[in-house]
């Protein structure tokens, strides 16, 4: 029996390994990793966003709070790629992306990781081919080559991640593992691919609190190494925490938003309150 | 004592090994009880000239079933396909056109299924059942419910390439053997087939980490349908004939192939290896029984008993504490009927 091993033993040796600093790019200088504007999503007869302005610094740490339903996810697969919006514009460093074209692929290509909210790994597929699926390292024809993502898989999972005594290799499937053990895996393989902008939806969701400080110690590191983050947590005192900005969403709308210090914590926690009792009683 | 187990673990755990030993074990058993059959060649280039379209529908269903999906038609691609090939062997005096378009045929019905179920959204047990009835409909208004006999086909090159003979062995075999192999690599090695695993695994996570799950599913069916069209070559080439019912016994041996060689009816988790065996096992039993003097009225009496052990077994092994609740399970169940009052 393993012990509820966390994912991250090795706090420094994890940040120093994946996320390195940003290598130069030709494409020059930009201020928004990524720029929403005026979007619409809606899914029949339900509108989950509308007329959502949302932007993120190219070295910004952005906390995205609201109640179940306020379109949190539904914005960041709109970011990731999984959604189209039904109206409005999106920007990627600055430059507009044509939406019909806009994917998970894309996304990836233009160093977009999103860690999602619960399952992101295939249960009964080994550790390797869950590091690398999507995006595997391919000879001709498109035969993968296994040595090479085996070996790296076992880099990262001694390095990167610290499993290390626990008994877990790139062979290991996934349900083998604890929700930590999981987590971890889903971080690091955002990590390996050296996103500029990491979007982590409820990480810490079933997390030990041990294992939920080595979340937050990550979303630092991101920040040191000049990436960007985006930050969806239920807890209000770790997004408080960490974030550069906090943008809270409402049925939909963006309804606050606030620089960091610009709102103390029991400021923010009855402000959600109000919301919440707003929603309540006098929702439609 | 720690290591031998550990390493005899890992033996049982590659990929089919435990049906491997089933089908080496029920060939032994043939052998000890009809040593005059089965100590010779004949019996083996039988089976090596029977088995192969088998093998080739449950390889091709093991990767439809990875991608956690299913194909009940093609035992109506065997049926038309093999009706395409025998129709312009017939009427064009061209078995070669008769191939390709028997091909063609079987990879048009596969794209259909593929649209129904990855882009009308139908559950795939639903929509190949249908189209299963439809392309088997079309064969009989097709051939007006007749026959062909293909009798002189085999001086035809298509023949000796497909079903000939090197030596006393069928080239069918080699042929089944070759795509066997090749899915082998698909799945295990290629792109495609992790996408399929990762699609049968579950679905929503295949989303995420950006695969094309409608366009790989598609994939999957047109293969599929290739495959099976393949199949019927070969078995419309062998037999020398086409019945407009041919393929209509095939639908559940080729899904117990697959099942008994261990692949997950859940998806995401597939052997060919397993396939493979487990083709062999159903393809061999109705002989083998008939060999050792029992009745045939036996066969699918005994391919249940089997069957269900390979199941069993693949359980076990592959969740021993599952299979450790077995037992127990049986013994309480057993507890319970003997105090229930009536």
């Amino acid at each position: 029996m393993r012990t509820a091993a966390l994912p991250m033993t090795s706090t420094t040796r994890l940040e120093s390994a994946a996320v390195g600093p940003a290598p130069p790019r030709a494409a020059g200088d930009f201020r928004h990793i990524v720029r929403l504007d005026k979007v619409d999503m809606t899914f029949g007869k339900v509108r989950a966003l509308s007329q959502v302005d949302f932007e993120v610094g190219r070295n910004e740490i952005v906390g995205l709070v609201g109640d179940n339903g306020a379109g949190k996810s539904t914005l960041i697969k709109i970011v990731s790629g999984l959604l189209r919006p039904t109206s409005g514009s999106v920007a990627v460093r600055d430059e507009p992306i044509h939406l019909h074209d806009y994917s998970v692929r894309m996304a990836h290509a233009l160093r977009i990781e999103t860690v999602h909210q619960g399952q992101t790994l295939g249960e009964k597929q080994p550790l390797w081919r869950n590091l690398f699926v999507g995006r595997q390292i391919v000879g001709r024809f498109g035969f993968i080559d296994v040595k090479k993502e085996k070996a790296i898989a076992e880099q990262i999972l001694r390095q990167a991640i610290g499993f290390r005594g626990a008994g877990i290799t790139a062979e290991s499937t996934v349900r083998d593992l604890s929700g930590g053990e999981r987590q971890g895996v889903a971080i690091a393989r955002a990590m390996h691919f050296e996103a500029d902008l990491i979007v982590l939806d409820e990480p810490t969701v079933a997390l030990a609190v041990s294992e939920v400080r080595k979340v937050l110690a990550f979303v630092r590191k991101v920040k040191e190494a000049g990436r960007a983050c985006i930050y969806i947590e239920h807890n209000l005192a770790h997004v408080h925490e960490v974030a550069d900005r906090l943008v809270i969403l409402d049925r939909g709308r963006v309804v606050g938003e606030f620089a960091k210090g610009a709102i103390g914590l029991a400021e923010l926690t009855s402000h959600m309150i109000s919301l919440h009792d707003g929603r309540a009683h006098g929702g439609d | 004592m720690a290591v031998t187990r550990s390493f005899a673990a890992r033996v049982l755990r590659a990929e089919g090994v435990p049906i491997v030993l089933v089908l080496s074990l029920l060939v032994a058993a043939f052998m000890i009880a009809a040593p005059q059959v089965f100590l010779g060649y004949r019996i083996y280039m039988a089976f090596l000239a029977s088995v192969p379209p088998l093998l080739v529908l449950a390889a091709g269903l093991t990767l439809v079933i990875a991608a956690g999906e299913i194909d009940l038609s093609f035992p109506s691609i065997i049926a038309l396909s093999g009706w395409v090939l025998a129709y312009c062997t017939h009427e064009l005096g061209s078995p070669w056109i008769g191939f390709a378009l028997a091909l063609l045929a079987g990879a048009v019905v596969g794209y259909v299924n593929g649209i129904l179920v990855a882009h009308v959204g139908i559950p795939s047990i639903i929509a190949t059942l249908a189209t299963q009835f439809l392309w088997g409909g079309l064969t009989t208004v097709f051939s007006q419910g007749l026959s062909y006999s293909l009798g002189d086909i085999d001086d035809a090159s298509l023949w000796h390439l497909l079903v000939g003979r090197i030596g006393p062995v069928p080239v069918q075999a080699l042929w089944a053997l070759a795509v066997a192999v090749a899915l082998w690599f698909v799945l295990n090695r290629h792109r495609f087939g992790e996408h399929l695993l990762f699609i049968g695994d579950n679905v929503r996570v295949a989303e995420v980490v950006g695969v094309n799950v409608a366009r790989e599913k598609v994939r999957v069916f047109v293969l599929m349908g290739v495959l099976a069209a393949f199949a019927s070559v070969l078995l419309t080439l062998e037999n020398k004939t086409f019945f407009n019912t041919q393929g209509g016994g095939y639908l559940l041996e080729v899904m117990a192939a697959v099942f008994i060689g261990g692949t997950s009816v859940f998806g995401g988790q597939a052997s060919v290896v397993g396939t493979v065996a487990g083709a062999f096992i159903i393809g061999m039993v109705e002989a083998g029984l008939v060999a050792t003097g029992l009745q045939g009225f036996w066969v699918r009496a005994v391919v249940g008993v089997v069957f269900l052990a390979a199941v069993i077994g693949h359980l076990v092994l592959d969740d021993p504490e599952r299979g450790g609740d077995l037992p127990r399970a049986l013994r309480a169940r057993l507890e319970r009927v003997r105090r229930s009052p009536s």
